[in-house]
């Protein structure tokens, strides 16, 4: 017997969460299942919504003011302007104390491990002490045995970027890692735990030990900054207890993979899910579909009947009346290449692309790269159309990454377009259940 | 009148490096110049395989004789730079029978070690060659990595005094009537190691010799000085893989073909190549239909490659040469054979002698013949070193190994590394300092970038060919900036950050062909990490142009703060 729902979502990244929760707030019965762990593990859990115009313009103090003048097909110009607002109020509703950036339509210039500074219009409350848009001064503070962030050389680059502060950089050993390539999560773990590490005054906690180190470091800097390992679990607290012991603020600068708060972000999100009744699977692809004998008139296609779910290897048949289809783009798995085509690989949707793959790309690496914007066309609704402009199905709709039209890295529009997509397409969705 | 070195090599390939090392060992003055880096020419784009031979078994059975015994040569002074893969000749049904015995006849003949394989056996030493392949003809290929050799030449050749400039491009040969004297040459960033943003200087080099090793550019150089040399310069694609589909060099036993032979190379496998003649050896065109041609073809030998995923593609060009007059019409039937040419006796011209064709594998022995002619030109007399002493890296490996410790790295880690510096591994990797991973693909850590940088300046293509960072799965989407932050603080920010620019824009160039299945996906990774995270995109210190700051959020008003008032608390 299949497995039946309101609204079924495909993929658990961003826009495949937030279809889901605001699926569930419109009442309807949602279940999310989900193949992989979410490109939130590689990204740096900053939420961009426009930062660049498509031609390159900005960086985008407004980014609001531009969403008007998108391209048609862009997602945002799919849904509008005033549903990204609405998104991002849900998201902030959501998100509770642990984003900032709300109390302002401006976007806020971050700082990157890279060096640079890139807008972005929310930001963990992590963050919020270290942005580039702050004309404090700052001290960053890198650790020997984490290469990802240099901060002598990130404060210089910081200062050539044109950064409204002096900011300094100080390269230090990290009390109680012992091995030169601990992970990640190791730092962060130490920080969380009252585990004691061993230094030269004797035991003390990580945190205790870390302010020992920094502090003869500081020349009057209001504010601290650190790469984002401050803490897995209780990072507000490892955050505070070194301020405190630093009588400074305290920040980190989003880094790349994994990132802690892309990490942070998501177990933010299921753990909404799971307060609103949303049923989540995970580790579960869906490998097939059925459509239904006939569409409502001869005309139309047929709806989706139900999806194949592949658990272990057996094929469990989930059905919705409504599907929303939040598998990510060429990095999620939701549209896929082979040497001579790109597909979306469990509907075969329609991804418009170039016939020969050596139009897939421009020479320069940062050009105008057309692989960057593949995947699915959709309608104002949100449903993705056949090269003929014609719907796939009529009761499925795409959101995130796995949508065309719009490159988010060049736009730094990533996870504000899977919000955006994923509101509008769970609610239409839970609007339209029978 | 006093010249400024007694021999000038041009190029920094295999055979102008071997060249250097080779006379500077017998205690000459040697100064070598090269306009990119270290095997920038065909040297660090050719296939990696140490013939053993075989492959001219049938076809060329001189070239055949001295690729086996140099072979054997570069197995003992150069161990660290060889992994004794082991070849196989793959006879598939439709092969010709006639052709297997003549190779295996002619590798007998040129002395070199081949045991016949059934096709059953084949399979048990190669697991992914095809089920219906016939059988198989063992011979001692090896893989070599031409980077760490070339290098390594470079060092031995530096540390017997020699003066090795690279970003030194020969701009013209100094020609008095019929002598050459010299060249100009221009320095990118001025002589030494090269430092980016440095501005460029030209400068004058005298010499009593001058030895014209350019390879596939050599008739340019010729032509700074009206000389003619006939270089028909052929290209070669190979195509990476991301795994060693196969441990042992797989070649197609039948006559010349394209797309007949798979190296594996250290966590990769590459596939190769074609034969096509060029007119300009620095622009010609690279084709997708080359690459699909390496993945069709050779899955006849090992069907997995149709589905498996390949890294990058390039090309090299072959340096060919034959006398004027042998008007052979398809280039791969020009011999692979060197020529010395003297322009003295070819020209009338004095001062110089050209060297083109030939093949890797025999870099050494051309280097001594070279040399040898260098000697008598100058009356010297001196004889060659170069096949008994080891090159840096490979001095008393086995003992050495046996002692060596882990340098309290992980095991995978302390074993590449270690294959990778061989003898200098402690020198490079004991350390007090943290070492950390800085390439995670290829496994090098810091201490070994370090090392490479001391070598190279700010040329992160330079420590890439060092170190194998950044040259792996990825291609540099996740290590690159970790590489270019070793540069600071020796180097300041704006040198890091072009350092930086040219290392991505260079990996991305060869990873273009290989853009579809998991590599796409591996580029939309590495380009959102580099645009979407780190804006280097739109990097405002690149852009040059000024950013209101004042216009941006610059956080909660104060009485609005969730944790307090700002700042010193
Ligand atoms: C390296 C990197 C850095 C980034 N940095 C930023 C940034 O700084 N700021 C920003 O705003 N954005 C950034 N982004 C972009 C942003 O993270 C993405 O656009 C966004 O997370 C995409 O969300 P998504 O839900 O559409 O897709 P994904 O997060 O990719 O989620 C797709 C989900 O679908 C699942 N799935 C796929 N196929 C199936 C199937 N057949 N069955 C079931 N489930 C399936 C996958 O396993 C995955 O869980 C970055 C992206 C990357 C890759
Ligand atoms: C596709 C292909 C595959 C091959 N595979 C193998 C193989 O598997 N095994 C094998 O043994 N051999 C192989 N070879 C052959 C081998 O690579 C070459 O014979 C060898 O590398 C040639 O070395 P070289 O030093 O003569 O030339 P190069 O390496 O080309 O060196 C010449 C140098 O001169 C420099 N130069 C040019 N102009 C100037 C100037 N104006 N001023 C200063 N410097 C200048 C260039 O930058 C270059 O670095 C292969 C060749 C090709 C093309």
């Amino acid at each position: 017997m299949a497995i039946e729902d309101d609204v079924l979502v495909i993929g658990g990244g961003l826009a495949g969460a937030t279809a889901a929760l605001a699926a569930a707030d419109r009442g309807a019965q949602v279940r999310l299942v989900s193949a992989k762990q979410s490109t939130l593990r590689h990204a740096s859990g900053l939420i961009d919504v426009l930062g660049y115009a498509p031609a390159g313009d900005g960086p985008l103090a407004d980014p609001f003011a531009a969403l008007e003048d998108l391209p048609a097909g862009h997602p945002y110009e799919r849904v509008g302007g005033e549903a990204v607002r609405e998104a991002l109020s849900f998201f902030d509703e959501i998100a509770g104390d642990a984003y900032e950036g709300g109390h302002t339509d401006a976007n806020a210039l971050v700082p990157t491990h890279g060096g640079t500074v890139k807008p972005t219009a929310r930001y963990p409350a992590s963050t919020a002490d270290g942005l580039a848009s702050d004309d404090r001064d700052a001290l960053l503070v890198g650790f020997e045995t984490l290469p990802d962030f240099d901060a002598p050389l990130a404060a210089s680059h910081l200062k050539a970027a044109g950064a409204p502060f002096e900011a300094r950089g100080v390269t230090v050993r990290f009390p109680g890692i012992v091995r030169d390539d601990a992970k990640i999560t190791r730092y962060a773990h130490l920080l969380d735990q009252p585990e004691t590490v061993r230094t030269d005054r004797g035991e003390t906690t990580a945190r205790e030990a870390l302010a020992a180190v920094v502090e003869p470091h500081l020349e009057g800097e209001p504010r601290v900054g650190f790469p984002a390992v401050l803490g897995d679990d209780h990072a507000d607290a490892v955050r505070a207890d070194l301020g405190d012991r630093l009588g400074v603020d305290v920040f980190e600068v989003p880094m790349g993979p994994p990132s802690l708060p892309g990490m942070r972000l998501e177990d933010l999100l299921y753990d909404a899910l799971a307060e609103r009744g949303v049923r989540v699977t995970t580790g579960v692809p869906v490998v097939d579909y059925e459509t239904a004998a006939d569409g409502p008139d001869g005309n139309a296609p047929p709806p989706i009947d139900h999806v194949i779910v592949d658990r272990n290897g057996t094929e469990i048949p989930h059905r919705a009346d409504q599907y929303v289809l939040a598998t990510g783009g060429l990095v999620g798995k939701g549209v896929e290449s082979e040497r001579g085509r790109v597909f979306e690989p469990i509907f075969d949707c329609h991804v418009p692309h170039a016939a020969d793959r050596y139009d897939w790309f421009v020479d320069d690496v940062f050009g105008d790269q057309p692989y960057a914007q593949f995947g699915l066309p959709v309608d104002r609704d949100l449903r993705p159309l056949d090269a003929d402009d014609g719907l796939e199905f009529p009761n499925l709709r795409g959101a995130g990454a796995v949508l065309g039209g719009y490159d988010f890295a060049a736009e730094k529009s990533g996870a504000g377009v899977s919000l955006a997509t994923g509101y509008v397409a769970g609610q239409r969705a839970a609007e339209e259940r029978q | 009148m006093a010249r400024d070195t007694a021999v000038l090599v041009l190029g920094g390939g295999s055979t102008g490096c071997g060249i250097a090392r080779d006379l500077a060992m017998r205690g000459l003055d040697v100064t070598l110049v090269e306009r990119g880096n270290l095997t920038d020419g065909t040297t660090g784009r050719m296939h990696g395989l140490l013939h053993s031979g075989g492959r001219y078994a049938v076809s060329d059975q001189a070239s055949a004789t001295e690729c086996i015994e140099e072979n054997e040569i570069l197995r003992e002074i150069a161990g660290h730079c060889v992994e004794e893969t082991g070849g196989l000749f793959v006879q598939r049904p439709e092969d010709s029978d006639d052709y297997f015995r003549e190779k295996l006849e002619g590798c007998r003949e040129c002395g070199i070690p081949a045991r016949v394989l059934s096709g059953s056996e084949a399979r048990e030493v190669e697991p992914y060659l095809a089920d219906d392949v016939k059988r198989a003809i063992e011979v001692p290929d090896g893989a070599v990595d031409p980077f760490r050799l070339c290098v390594a030449n470079a060092i031995d050749a530096e540390t017997h005094g020699a003066r090795v400039e690279t970003h030194a491009e020969v701009i013209d040969l100094l020609r008095d009537g019929d002598d050459i004297y010299g060249v100009e040459v221009r320095h990118d960033s001025g002589p030494g190691k090269r430092t980016h943003a440095t501005p460029g200087t030209t400068e004058e080099i005298t010499a009593d010799y001058v030895v014209n090793a350019t390879g596939a550019w050599a008739g340019q150089i010729g032509a700074m000085a009206d000389l003619e040399i006939e270089v028909r310069p052929s290209k070669g694609v190979m195509t990476i893989m991301n795994v060693r589909q196969v441990d042992t060099v797989i070649n197609r036993c039948r006559p010349k073909g394209d797309a007949d032979i798979v190296v594996p190379h250290e966590t990769t496998a590459i596939l190769g190549t074609t034969d096509e003649e060029v007119s300009d050896p620095d622009d010609y065109p690279e084709a997708g239909w080359e690459v699909d041609q390496m993945i069709d073809t050779l899955s006849e030998l090992v069907p997995i490659l149709s589905e498996a995923r390949t890294i990058r593609s390039f090309w090299g060009v072959r340096p060919l040469y034959e006398p004027p007059g042998t008007g052979t019409q398809d280039p791969t039937d020009i011999t692979r054979d060197f020529f010395l040419l003297d322009h003295a006796d070819r020209d009338g011209v004095s001062g110089m002698s050209s060297i083109v064709g030939g093949k890797f594998t025999t870099y050494r022995a051309m280097a001594e013949e070279i040399s040898d002619h260098v000697c008598e030109q100058l009356g010297v007399n001196a004889s060659c070193a170069t096949a008994e002493e080891p090159l840096p890296g490979s001095e008393n490996i086995e003992r050495l190994e046996a002692g060596m410790d882990d340098f309290g790295l992980r095991s995978p880690v302390a074993r590449r590394s270690k294959q990778r510096l061989g003898s200098r591994a402690c020198d490079v990797l004991e350390t007090d300092e943290p070492n950390p991973v800085i390439c995670q693909c290829e496994g090098v850590t810091r201490a070994e970038i370090q090392d490479a940088v001391s070598q190279s300046g700010s040329d992160l293509n330079a420590v890439r060919i060092r170190t194998r960072a950044s040259m792996g799965n990825c291609q540099g989407g996740f290590c690159c900036g970790n590489m270019a932050s070793e540069l600071h603080p020796t180097h300041d920010e704006e040198t890091v950050r072009e350092a930086l620019d040219e290392l991505f824009q260079e990996r991305w160039k060869g990873e273009r062909h290989a853009l579809w299945g998991e590599q796409l996906s591996q580029a939309m990774l590495n380009y959102a990490l580099h645009a979407a995270t780190m804006n280097r995109d739109r990097d405002p210190a690149s852009a040059g142009e000024d950013v209101d700051f004042a216009a941006f959020d610059g956080g909660r008003p104060e009485g609005d703060r969730v944790d307090g008032p700002r700042g010193a608390r």
